[in-house]
């Protein structure tokens, strides 16, 4: 009797340990959210890489900001192919855990999608030796409003409508604020089902602070990291809100594009008082990036985003992610490696493979800054 | 013994007595050292054990103390805001109904399970019924999350919409908002088939080692084995159903990923339970920890502090369950 149960165990354990092994390996393929062609990318661009790995050398630790996760991933990948005997390991995880890593030593640097907040940069003041935390724009993104409603292919939205629909305030897909934004669409009676991230996160924050900078009337909110309006539902992460609205009848949530585009989940083009409805599309991020203006003081490259604009295709719901580093004082044995990967990310090459994997370039003349910077890096 | 051969015998030793009390010391080096060691290892486990409540209790003060909201009556969590509000009502609601729920559903079919598998089914039956019920415990939460998110929350509309039409008028079953099942009730649901699993291979156990005496006894007088079960299985092995229980219920109020994947989260209490919202402990600090600052990562621990002092509580009411039934069941007879 009691043999045989230790071998029932022995089985039981084995049995959970194949289904579990499967399971998980499994969840790791489908994890790559960026689809094929960031593989193609990678190849393409190692096979004529300009990746100079000047003084880069052992291990890199970095953490931080999961929204630019699939950039850092084809970035790492093409960098560690071209410079062989480097390794970088750049742990997604959240924005707030990237920086307190920062703060602690513990990273070479850190993923964000908020710039620094005053007290952090004094907080860093201990790790930089002589220097302080300083904001790198490297990845933009468009943050996708994507719609489930059967038989309305094109949706166009303003603000103030957003803002309602967000809050519960518009509840049928048929309403009249509604139907005035699309003429000749046949919109249903269907009830919305409004769904935001269940966890603290950047992007309610980026999608907060454009509401409440264009439709302060309708979206009285904070821009926190919280949810901040009543009713509703939610998911966690911006993959289980995709998963939502792709399931449920009449829903709508906001995620960065690519979930819309690996998933096929039609998306808002966002009425701005442009010529006409601007589509979210990467291209169209990197206008409204291009209209922002540098907030940071000295190396300090935070950007204020310019919400309001009006510009023809100008895609005006966007992310910045930064990289957050030293301006002097990084650490000897990792700054060789920070600067040259820094320098790859923001290269002409490096900045290409943004728009395969859904995100949108920094524009030029920020960029051209950020180049700078890196260069002097100490 | 050595009176019998006294020529030939060594002298005897004066030790033997001793060795047959427990617990206390021979005198000699290995008990010595085997006393201390022991001792010490108890020891060691109560000062980890205290210095980790030393910690959240501390913890929990220093966020308690800087809420400018009421930590047991605030419907909201916000420790990042200005001024920093959070108050655990909303979880403490989550976790107490959600658990209800597990229990409600989980424990009658648990115990069916159990004495189909003690008493009625084939041995050739049996056997694979309860490798199945095991394998259920092995799979991590998460896949029951994913599960539950994937397949269990589509499927439970329809009993939604049934359970609103025909049980509407309860109140609890009443659908005031539109939206997908991710409510308590799905929650309640997933956790009963979670917490299956344990208290159905605890409660098996308990009925197999029901002495066959007495259920000869009973079958002896003509009992039907309905009645033999009604009379003496379930009274002797009723304590150890509520302990089997008890340990499902840990894991119900205890259960992290699985509700974070499935639930809808809000900070409204609503007493119907098919309308997506609410809160868990766990599902809370799974949720708020990635992103949480400082003072957000105390009010978390605080508000880990009360689930701790909920299970406490709960484990505390079903032993003292257990030590009244016991003198009642046949476990004496």
């Amino acid at each position: 009797m009691k043999l045989q149960r230790k071998i029932g165990l022995r089985a039981t354990a084995l049995g959970a340990l194949a289904v579990s092994g499967a399971l998980v390996l499994t969840a790791c393929g489908s994890d790559d959210n960026a689809g094929g062609s960031t593989g193609g990318t990678g190849e393409k661009t190692s096979a004529a890489s300009n990746i100079k790995c000047d003084g880069a050398k052992g291990k890199l630790l970095a953490s931080g900001s999961s929204a630019q996760k699939n950039a850092m991933d084809v970035w790492v990948k093409n960098y560690m192919a071209a410079c062989t005997g480097v390794e970088i390991n750049y742990k997604s995880s959240s924005s707030g855990e990237g920086i307190v890593a920062f703060n602690q030593g513990t990273v070479g640097f850190a993923g964000s999608d908020s710039a620094l907040k005053p007290e952090e940069v004094t907080e860093s003041k201990t790790v930089c030796k002589g220097g302080q935390g300083i904001n790198l724009p490297m990845v933009g993104g468009p943050i996708a409003i994507g719609y489930n409603v059967p038989g309305v292919d094109k949706l166009n939205l303003d603000a103030a409508t957003i803002a309602k629909i967000f809050s519960g305030k518009i509840k049928t897909w048929n309403d009249p604020a509604i139907a005035a934004l699309n003429a000749g669409v046949k919109l249903p009676s269907t009830a919305i089902q409004a769904f935001h991230r269940s966890e603290d996160s950047g992007t309610t924050q980026n999608l907060g602070k454009y509401l409440g900078a264009t439709a302060k009337t309708d979206w009285p909110y904070e821009a926190e990291k919280k949810w901040p309006a009543p009713g509703g539902q939610a998911a966690s992460g911006s993959s289980g809100v995709a998963a939502q609205v792709k399931q449920a009848e009449g829903a709508i949530g906001y995620f960065e594009l690519s979930y819309a585009t690996s998933q096929s989940i039609p998306t808002v083009n966002i009425a701005t008082g442009a010529a006409a409805p601007v589509e979210a599309t990467s291209e169209n991020a990197s206008k409204a990036i291009a209209a922002a203006k540098i907030k940071g003081t000295g190396n300090d490259l935070a950007l204020g985003l310019d919400y309001t604009t009006k510009a023809d295709g100008a895609y005006p719901i966007v992310l910045v992610t930064y990289e957050v580093v030293c301006d002097t004082g990084n650490k000897a044995d990792t700054l060789g490696t920070v600067k040259s990967f820094l320098t790859y990310t923001a290269s002409d090459e490096g900045q290409k493979v943004l728009t395969d994997a859904g995100y949108a370039p920094i524009p030029a003349e920020i960029n051209a800054k950020v180049r700078t910077t890196v260069a002097g890096l100490k | 013994m050595a009176s019998t051969t006294p020529i030939d015998a060594p002298p005897p030793t004066p030790a033997p007595p001793v060795t047959k009390r427990s617990g206390t010391s021979t005198g000699r080096a290995g008990d010595k050292v085997f006393l201390g060691l022991s001792r010490g290892s108890g020891i060691l486990l109560l000062v980890i054990m205290a210095s980790i409540a030393v910690f959240l209790t501390y913890r929990a003060t220093l966020a308690i103390s800087k809420d400018e909201g009421n930590f047991l009556t605030t419907f909201d969590w916000n420790p990042a805001g200005n001024p920093p509000v959070f108050g655990i009502a909303v979880l403490l609601f989550g976790t107490v109904v959600s658990s209800i729920i597990a229990m409600a559903i989980a424990v009658p079919i648990a115990v069916g399970i159990a004495l189909f598998i003690s008493h009625y089914a084939p041995r050739r039956l049996a056997a694979p019924i309860a490798y199945v019920v095991d394998l259920l415990a092995a799979v991590p939460s998460i896949i029951y999350g994913i599960w539950g998110a994937l397949f269990l929350v589509p499927y439970m509309e329809g009993l939604n919409l049934w359970l609103d039409e025909f049980f509407g008028w309860t109140y609890i079953f009443e659908k005031t908002e539109v939206g997908v099942a991710r409510s308590l009730f799905t929650v309640g649901v997933l956790l009963a088939i979670m917490i299956l699993p344990i208290v159905t291979s605890v409660s098996r156990e308990v009925f197999l080692q029901v002495p066959r005496m007495n259920e000869e006894a009973a079958l002896a007088i003509g009992a039907t084995r309905w009645e033999v079960i009604r009379l003496s299985v379930l009274p002797f092995g009723r304590s150890g159903v509520i302990s089997a229980s008890m340990l499902g219920l840990g894991r119900a109020l205890g259960e992290t990923m699985a509700v974070a994947t499935v639930l809808s989260p809000s900070f409204l209490i609503s007493g119907h339970l098919l309308n997506p919202g609410g809160g868990t402990f766990a599902q809370n600090i799974a949720a708020k920890f990635d992103e949480a600052n400082e003072l957000g990562r105390d009010a978390l621990i605080a508000s880990g502090l009360v689930l701790f002092i909920l299970t406490l509580l709960v484990n505390g009411a079903a032993r003292l369950i257990i030590a009244r039934r016991k003198e009642y069941s046949g476990a004496n007879a």
